[in-house]
C-alpha cells in the first residue's frame, strides 16, 4: 500500500510547491530595509532648488516616500490614487523624483496634479540605490522613529491603499515616537 | 574549352556552402552572450580592475533579473556599476561592497547567495535529491537481487526436475 501512496504523496508535495511558486511574483523582492532606519538624504526640493529637505526634517511623524519620475509610465496608473490620498491628509507624502529632469518633472506635476507635500530630486539615483529602488514607482511607509515599516513595489491599487496603507498609517500614528 | 574558366568553377565551392557557413557564423554570433557597452573606467592597479570585473559579473541587475550588471544596459545597472567603481576607488574591500549591495537589495542581488539559515536548502537541495535518488536506486537493486533467486522449497525443486526428466524421456 505504502508503495503506491508514497509516490502519490510526493507528487502532492511537489504540486503544492509548484502551485505556490506560480502565485509568487518574481518582481516582488522582499526589502532587507524593513524595520531598519530609513537611509539618510538631504536633497534639493523640486520647484525650489535652493531649499533642501532631509529625512531628519520628518522625524517624529509618520510619512510616505513615493518614488516617481516623469518618464515612468506606470506612475500614471497610481497618480489619481495619490491625489486622493493627499486629499485625505492622512500623512505627509514626500515624492522622490528619481533620475528625472526638473523641468520635465515640474511640467508632469502641472499636467497631472501634484499630490506631494514636497518632491525631492534624486538626479543621479544615489538615494534610490540607498533605498534599494529597482522598479519605479515604489512607496515606503516610515514611522515616527524613522524606521521603514512597509515597502510597496509597483503602482498602488485602491485595495493596497485601503487595506494596507491607511490601516498601517493609523496604527503607526498611535505608536509613541 | 577554356581551361581557366573550367578550373575556376570547380575550385569555387557552390553557393549553398557559403550559405551554410554564413548561417553557422550567424548562429554562433547570436549565441554569444550579449554584453552591454560597458563604460570605460580607468584603474591605477590591475588587481582593482580584476575585482571590478569579478564584482559586476556577480551582481544581479534587479530590473532585468536574469542579467548581471556587467551584461545589462539598464539605467540601474549603470548606476550600480558606477557605485562599485567608486567604492573600489575609495579602497573598499570586496566584502564591503557585497555587504553594501545586500543591505539595500537583499540576497537576491547576488548571483551566488551566501550560505545562511535562509539559503541552506537552496545550496544543499541538489545534493539531498541526489542522495535520495541513490538511496532509491540502491533499494530497487537489492529487491531485484532477491527476486532473481526464487525461493522454492526443496520438494518443489525436485518435482520440477522430475517433470523435466520425464519430458525428456518421452
Amino acid at each position: 500500500m505504502l508503495k503506491y501512496l508514497l509516490p502519490l504523496f510526493l507528487f502532492g508535495v511537489l504540486a503544492a510547491f509548484l502551485a505556490a511558486g506560480l502565485k509568487l511574483n518574481p518582481r516582488e523582492i522582499p526589502s532587507p530595509l524593513l524595520d531598519k532606519p530609513a537611509p539618510a538624504f538631504a536633497l534639493p526640493v523640486l520647484g525650489a532648488a535652493d531649499k533642501t529637505l532631509s529625512n531628519a526634517d520628518l522625524k517624529g511623524r509618520v510619512w510616505l516616500l513615493n518614488v516617481w519620475a516623469s518618464w515612468c509610465v506606470s506612475c500614471r496608473d497610481e497618480h489619481s490614487l495619490l491625489l486622493e490620498f493627499a486629499r485625505r491628509q492622512a500623512a505627509p507624502l514626500i515624492g522622490l523624483n528619481y533620475k528625472d529632469e526638473a523641468t520635465a518633472a515640474g511640467y508632469w506635476l502641472e499636467k497631472h496634479g501634484n499630490p506631494y507635500t514636497a518632491s525631492i530630486m534624486d538626479i543621479d539615483g544615489r538615494t534610490g540605490i540607498d533605498y534599494g529602488v529597482y522598479g519605479v514607482p515604489e512607496t515606503f511607509v516610515i514611522d515616527r522613529r524613522g524606521l521603514i515599516r512597509h515597502k510597496h513595489t509597483g503602482p498602488l491599487t485602491e485595495a493596497d491603499l485601503d487595506n494596507v496603507f491607511l490601516p498601517l498609517i493609523e496604527k503607526l500614528q498611535a505608536e509613541n515616537p | 574549352m577554356n581551361i581557366h574558366h573550367f578550373q575556376s568553377t570547380v575550385d569555387m565551392p557552390p553557393f549553398h556552402q557559403y550559405l551554410s557557413l554564413m548561417a553557422c557564423a550567424l548562429i554562433f554570433w547570436l549565441s554569444l552572450p550579449a554584453s552591454a557597452a560597458v563604460e570605460y573606467h580607468s584603474f591605477s592597479q590591475p588587481e582593482q580592475e580584476q575585482a571590478y570585473r569579478t564584482l559586476i559579473g556577480e551582481l544581479r541587475c534587479l530590473v532585468c533579473q536574469n542579467q548581471t550588471i556587467a551584461d545589462s544596459n539598464a539605467d540601474l545597472a549603470k548606476d550600480l556599476r558606477r557605485q562599485v567603481y567608486e567604492m573600489l576607488q575609495q579602497g573598499k574591500s570586496r566584502q564591503q561592497i557585497v555587504d553594501f549591495m545586500t543591505e539595500r537589495y537583499g540576497d537576491f542581488v547576488l548571483y551566488k547567495p551566501a550560505f545562511n539559515a535562509r539559503t541552506w536548502l537552496l545550496w544543499t537541495g541538489p545534493a539531498l535529491f541526489l542522495l535520495a535518488g541513490l538511496f532509491a536506486v540502491f533499494r530497487v537493486i537489492r529487491r531485484k537481487k532477491t527476486v532473481g533467486q526464487p525461493a522454492l522449497s526443496s520438494d518443489r525443486q525436485s518435482r520440477i526436475e522430475a517433470l523435466l526428466e520425464e519430458g525428456e524421456r518421452e
